[in-house]
């Protein structure tokens, strides 16, 4: 083994100079996968992490049937009180959840003693949204971002309301609500600051208190909309929401209500992840489709080149493989011979290409590159990274390819006949 | 037993509609330890039959037994697995494996045909390169010796393996006379003291004087006084 090792490096560095475009072309490859995987997985990671931290939370759960005609925020279609009741001991028991938060969904009528619009409410626990949703208070770009989120009688309102209504901080303004029963009710807020608008569901409604929204809707019990919940480690995503799905569908509504539920059979409860509630969510996935396309480049790449350079070198070499072959090679090791040349072509990109990849990961992270999400101020640092799942998987894939390639070129010298190849010129 | 054995043997190639009759029905033996020499004009068949000597190609029909063996029914595997075993082959062009020096290029076949330990190999290459005469340019490349010294090195690798019989097809046909001289000495100098058998090809009449047995082709047929002498058993 040893000595066909030295056979294919002799011949590698024999032929110098198409050896290094060769694996220069894989490392580029391997680089370009590389980087792409790292700094899009890092804008990946931000952009997901303004959905769930400044909105959604990484999952919600709703009364069944809430999501599907969420559009008109539905206050027919609420958790009943006792319904909540269980959801709260279930999500105390799971241990990867890190909070989470109720809310009330309301759209209201808003105005400022001049002109009215219309306006997506969400009421909740000051507390409890901010520990679940941490980015929000970040969006606050008028008014204090210190102390509580809001106070029972303040309101946060979107920046786009705001400028289309002229209100500002401290002005009192009024919400005007049809509750359930369809009765009217009025109640006179201070503007406590001015949200960001991000785009994204939620991304333009305001924010009152949970107790204040209750009194607008004039509700006789504390009914919920949503549940947002923050996990403790995003990753666990999936595993979470199976437990969770599990656990809620044993909680049954009441009679009427479980019965209106249909297909679901008992479930009264629906459980999302940030990503079936977020249009952005195929941003995402478009990235990842875009990862396998340049994967799929990459791989192309070397197969190509090494099939290329592999082709070439057995054409050239045909006499000297007669040559071997008449004095009695077996062709299996001739075979191995070529596959040799291939898989060392390929070792030496994916090393190389490997090296300057993680080079270049760590330089940037050094520089801290930094964009602009959205219209908030702070630039969020890119942190680039890859995985050694990533770097080993891309790494062993380029080492397959080329040995692939070599394959054939090689079958082909360890086929040949010694006197066809003896007497080619 | 002689060491080759050859009756009626006959060679047909296909070349395209036609059938191109290259040994018409041969018959010989070759004794072990000879030095012997195919003669003949371009075209009467030399190569062919040195090709099917070596295994390197089936004959069409006819007897033919190499070392015991009939070597008309081997196939790829068992005829490359012979040839590895009992035959050196010494070409026209030399062809030494050009990223090898001179010294892996003899050792090349007691690592890539036959497996020999380290110690054993290194006891052996150093042994052909002395008797060649190529102890002082056992480092260097193929492309940095003359014709006659690549020449030499070939004799040095189809010996290495302790073949019993070397097939040298126009050893000598790309080296001036002189060299060439010299390298058929060399190959009976070897064949007087290790005992191979030495069966070349050429077509100059010089040359062939220096063969102990020389059978002459013409047309793929054997022409019929044909041993100058029988030497060799000594
Ligand atoms: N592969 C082949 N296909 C068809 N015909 C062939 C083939 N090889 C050899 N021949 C023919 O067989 C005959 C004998 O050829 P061979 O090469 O054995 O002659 P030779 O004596 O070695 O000639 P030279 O001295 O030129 O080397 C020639 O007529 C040649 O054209
Ligand atoms: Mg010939």
């Amino acid at each position: 083994m040893l000595n066909i090792l030295k056979i294919a490096v002799r011949n590698l560095t024999r032929f110098g100079r198409r050896t290094l475009l060769t694996s220069s072309l894989i490392t580029l490859g391997i680089v370009g996968v590389l980087l792409f995987i790292a700094v899009s997985g890092s804008f990946k990671a931000i952009m997901i992490g303004q959905f769930t931290d400044a909105m959604l939370g990484h999952l919600e759960v709703h009364h069944k049937g809430y999501v599907a005609s969420i559009d008109s925020l539905p206050l027919n279609l609420n958790m009943q009180p006792t319904m909540v009741e269980k959801v709260d001991q279930v999500l105390k028991k799971v241990d990867a959840v890190e909070s989470y938060s109720e809310r009330i969904k309301l759209g209201a009528m808003f105005s400022n003693f001049t002109e009215t619009t219309s306006i997506r409410i969400n009421g909740v626990d000051p507390v409890k949204e901010a520990a679940t949703t941490p980015l929000l208070p970040g969006r606050i770009i008028e008014g204090s971002k210190e102390g509580a989120l809001i106070k029972p009688g303040e309101i946060l309102i979107p920046t786009v309301l705001a400028r289309g209504m002229k209100v500002k901080v401290g002005d009192t303004i009024v919400l005007v609500a049809t509750n359930r029963d369809g009765s009217v009710n009025g109640k006179t807020f201070v503007v406590r600051g001015i949200l960001e608008s991000i785009s994204g569901p939620s991304g333009k409604d305001g924010y009152i208190t949970l107790n204040d929204a209750r009194d607008l809707l004039r509700m006789k019990e504390p009914e919920i909309s949503e549940i947002a919940i923050r996990l403790k480690n995003p990753a666990k995503l999936d595993q979470v929401y199976a437990e969770l799905s599990q656990e809620l569908s044993g909680i049954a509504g009441k009679q009427g209500q479980s019965a209106m539920a249909g297909k679901g059979g008992g479930a009264a409860l629906e459980v999302h992840t940030w990503a079936d509630l977020s249009p952005f969510a195929s941003i995402v996935r478009m990235i990842d489709l875009l990862a396998v396309f340049i994967k799929v480049m990459m791989v192309s790449i070397v197969l190509i080149s090494v099939m290329n350079v592999m082709v070439m070198a057995v054409y050239e070499r045909i006499r000297e493989i007669g040559t071997i072959s008449a004095i009695g090679t077996p062709p299996g090791r001739i075979l191995s011979l070529f596959l040799t040349e291939g898989l060392l072509l390929g070792l030496g990109g994916a090393a190389l290409g490997t090296a300057i990849s993680l080079a270049v990961i760590y330089a940037l992270n050094v520089w801290k590159v930094s964009i602009h999400f959205g219209m908030q101020e702070q630039a969020i640092k890119l942190s680039p990274s890859v995985s050694a799942s990533d770097v080993v998987t891309i790494a062993a894939m380029v080492v397959i390819m080329a040995l692939l390639a070599s394959l054939q070129p090689a079958w082909k010298a360890s086929r040949m006949d010694p006197i066809t190849a003896l007497g080619h010129v | 037993m002689s060491l080759v054995f050859a009756q009626n043997l006959q060679k047909t190639y296909r070349s395209g509609e036609v059938d191109v009759l290259a040994v018409k029905g041969v018959d010989f033996t070759i004794e072990a330890k000879s030095f012997v020499a195919f003669v003949g004009p371009s075209g009467s068949g030399k190569s062919t039959l040195l090709n099917m000597i070596g295994c390197l190609d089936h004959p069409t029909s006819g007897k033919l037994t190499v070392v015991n063996t009939d070597v008309a029914t081997l196939d790829r595997r068992a005829a490359a697995e012979f040839r590895g075993k009992h035959i050196g082959f010494v070409f026209q062009d030399f062809n030494l494996i050009p990223v090898l020096t001179v010294y892996e290029n003899i050792e090349y076949p007691l690592i890539m045909v036959q497996a020999w330990p380290e110690a054993k190999r290194r006891k052996q290459v150093t042994r052909l390169l002395e008797a060649v005469g190529m102890s002082g340019q056992a480092s260097k490349r193929p492309d940095q010796i003359s014709g006659g010294q690549k020449q030499r090195v070939a004799i040095a690798r189809a010996l290495v393996t302790d073949a019993k019989l070397v097939l040298a097809d126009e050893p000598t046909a790309n080296l001036d006379h002189d060299t060439a001289y010299r390298i058929i000495g060399l190959m009976k100098t070897m064949r007087d003291e290790l005992g191979t058998t030495f069966v070349f090809s050429t077509h100059d009449p010089k040359i062939m004087g220096e063969a102990e047995v020389v059978f002459t082709l013409e047309d793929g047929r054997m022409q019929q006084p044909s041993a100058k002498a029988v030497a060799g058993h000594a």
